[in-house]
């Protein structure tokens, strides 16, 4: 444990090493992910992109712990997750990480109140403090007044919004986000991506997001492009490009 | 934290209310299914049982001829016992709280210008001690009058109403046929026998005066004893049976000519047979508590694609796995007891009611009630439960993409 946390010194935050994903086997096995190396720094804002099918929503499974790789070494502050039980990896993604999923994956029937109370539940903080701090997400999303509606009543922005809030309530370290735009118009798309900018550049709160439209991914400081199950290009993007 | 995870399990309760109401119905309906049979069948045992021991629980009738056949039934010619036959009894068989003789005829009863056909019992004091009997007015037979066979009477609660409507009788003189007899008491009502029988519709008389003025002749239609607290009736009757062979002469090969009624075995006999009748009651209200139980889970098993999408959304915000399955389990608890206390409230409700149409009495069968509601308990803990943690050991992204 020692040897790893003098390793982690001057280490990415998150550090893969070529890792594959297969689903299923034999003649119907989906090479999903082929071997991708990737780097990500604290404090980056990170965009994702590339074709369909590519491999983008995998990779970002893998990062947020919510998925295992097939095989290849994925290292979150020097840490080798791959090494982690079951309960480990939940508790990483209690204490790290937000996700914003493709689906949103709202719990139906409940509150936007309720559902971005939840991942603090989990975390144990007292009913009282837990109000305050969704209602306060809430508010950083603009959904001010819809605490009380559930998904059902929310258009789909709202409900992205919900996620959003529900990722960033416990003030996580990484906050991954999963085409967090793919649902919305350029106006409300544009919206989000300024919410993700400031998370980014007041809270200091390191971005990792799969999107489709070049002009969200400006709003990065690196693109990474995916291509069949690899990474096919990086390129750095001049800051604040987008406003 | 177990007190935020009962307030998620209450939450998820609250979230999906038709659900949890159909949860809950199929055990309130097998709960209450089962607890109103048992409950019902449990009050027509006491109901019979109370009902003979209103006979006199530890009493015996002896009887001329073999078998008791019941009304109608052929009785075997036999000697018929005599006074002598009762001295014995009392004499030689240890344990005996009262010795009755007893003989009746039916007879017209008549007063003034009123007439009812009732049944005139002869028999001693001892009769009302053997059918723990009391008089509501008057006095019991004096040695004197039972010695001489005085034509005096004790009139049963029916035929003073009949006969007197609400003139006091006591002291009046009524007519038995053709004798003439004075009434000195009246007895407490004792309302029908478990045969239907209207106990109170009868006269009693001196043993003596009805053998002598009303019959003709000197038998003794029966023994009726009543055993002491605490002697076995059994014990009783093997003595009797032992005594009888010897004063009749049975030589040790032939069967007895005489027969013994335990009222203890009657009781017996019959309450077993209304256990078998509330036992078979029980056992369809089971299987609609079965029927309920499938109908859990069904809903449990119906609603797992969106438990699975919920749980797979729960892991990955962080989640363990024992926290959710905790949830669940206190979800599954909790549905399960709600459904379990209204099923008893409906069940007892029910019975109660059942209980006073039927006339039967309310009997509170605890362990009946326990055994409901363990069991719905254990459905609903069962079949809430085992999906959830099929759910919960699959990787997050894999219970997200549940279909
Ligand atoms: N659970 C699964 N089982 C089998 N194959 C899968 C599974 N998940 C993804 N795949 C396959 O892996 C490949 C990569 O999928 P992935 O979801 O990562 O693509 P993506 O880049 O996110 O695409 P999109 O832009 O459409 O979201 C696809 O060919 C897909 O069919
Ligand atoms: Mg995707």
């Amino acid at each position: 444990m020692s040897a790893m946390t003098i390793e982690s010194a001057g280490q990415a935050l998150i550090s893969l090493k070529d890792i594959t994903k297969v689903y299923g086997s034999g003649t119907a096995a989906v090479h999903a992910l082929r071997g991708v190396d990737l780097k990500i720094e604290a404090g980056e804002f990170v965009a994702v992109m590339g074709p369909s099918g590519s491999g983008k929503s995998t990779c970002m499974n893998i990062l947020g712990c919510l998925d295992t790789p097939t095989s290849g070494t994925y290292r979150f502050k020097g840490m080798d997750v791959g090494s982690l039980s079951r309960d480990g990896r939940a508790l990483l993604r209690r204490n790290y990480f937000g996700f914003v999923f493709q689906g949103f994956n709202l719990l139906s029937r409940t509150s936007a109140l309720e559902n971005v109370e939840l991942p603090l539940i989990y975390r144990g903080v007292p009913a009282g403090r837990r109000h305050e701090r969704a209602r306060d997400a809430l508010r950083a999303v603009g959904l001010e007044g819809w605490e009380y509606h559930t998904p059902a009543e929310l258009s789909g922005g709202q409900q992205q919004r919900v996620a959003i809030a529900r990722a960033m309530v416990i003030e996580p370290e990484v906050l991954m986000a999963d085409e967090p735009t793919g649902n919305l118009d350029s106006t409300r798309g544009r919206e989000i991506m300024e919410l993700l900018r400031s998370f980014n550049a007041e809270r200091g709160v390191t971005v990792v997001m799969v999107t489709h439209d070049a002009g969200m991914a400006h709003y990065a400081q690196r693109t990474v492009r995916f291509l069949d199950g690899l990474i096919d290009s990086e390129e750095m993007n001049r800051k604040g490009a987008a406003s | 934290m177990i007190w935020e995870t009962v307030v998620l399990a209450l939450r998820a309760i609250r979230r999906n209310v038709l659900r949890s109401f159909l949860t809950i119905l199929g055990i309130v309906i097998g709960v209450a299914a089962v607890i109103t049979m048992v409950t019902l069948g449990d009050g027509a045992t006491e109901q019979v049982r109370a009902d003979i021991s209103s006979l006199g629980s530890n009493m015996l009738q002896i009887r001329p001829g073999q078998g008791f056949r019941g009304p109608g039934g052929v009785r075997i010619a036999a000697e018929r016992f005599k006074i002598a036959d009762v001295h014995a009894i009392e004499r030689e068989i240890y344990g005996l709280e009262a010795v009755a003789p007893i003989s009746d005829q039916a007879a017209q009863a008549i007063y003034g210008n009123r007439n009812w056909a009732t049944s005139v019992m002869g028999s001693t004091n001892d009769y009302l001690a053997v059918r723990d009997w009391q008089l509501s007015e008057g006095r019991v037979f004096t040695e004197g009058e039972l010695h001489s066979g005085r034509a005096v009477c004790i009139l049963g609660s029916t035929v003073v109403r009949e006969l007197f409507g609400d003139q006091d009788p006591l002291g009046a003189f009524i007519r038995l046929d053709r004798l003439s007899c004075q009434v000195v008491g009246v007895l407490a009502s004792k309302g029908q026998s478990s045969f239907g029988q209207d106990q109170d519709d009868m006269v009693l008389v001196p043993l003596k005066t009805l053998q002598r003025r009303i019959m003709g002749s000197t038998d003794v239609e029966a023994v009726m004893v009543s055993a002491s607290d605490g002697v076995s009736t059994q014990a009783v009757r093997e003595d009797i049976e032992r005594l009888m062979r010897e004063r009749r002469k049975i030589a040790p090969d032939k069967d007895d000519d005489f027969h013994v009624r335990d009222m203890q075995e009657i009781v017996s006999t019959l309450t077993s047979t209304t256990r078998v009748l509330t036992a078979l009651l029980g056992a369809v209200a089971a299987v609609s508590l079965l029927v309920g139980g499938i109908g859990i889970m069904n809903i449990m098993l119906v609603s797992v694609t969106e438990r699975t999408r919920e749980i797979g959304t729960r892991l990955a915000i962080g989640a363990l796995e024992r926290e959710v399955l905790m949830q669940f389990l206190i979800e599954a608890v909790v549905l399960s007891s709600l459904g379990g206390v209204f099923g008893i409230i409906l069940g007892l409700s029910a019975a109660a009611l059942g209980a006073h149409l039927l006339m039967v009495p309310f009997v509170l069968n605890p362990g009946i009630i326990a055994v409901a509601f363990l069991f719905s308990a254990t459905v609903g803990v069962v079949f809430g439960f085992f999906p959830a943690r099929q759910a919960a050991r699959m990787d997050p992204i894999e219970a997200l993409r549940h279909e």
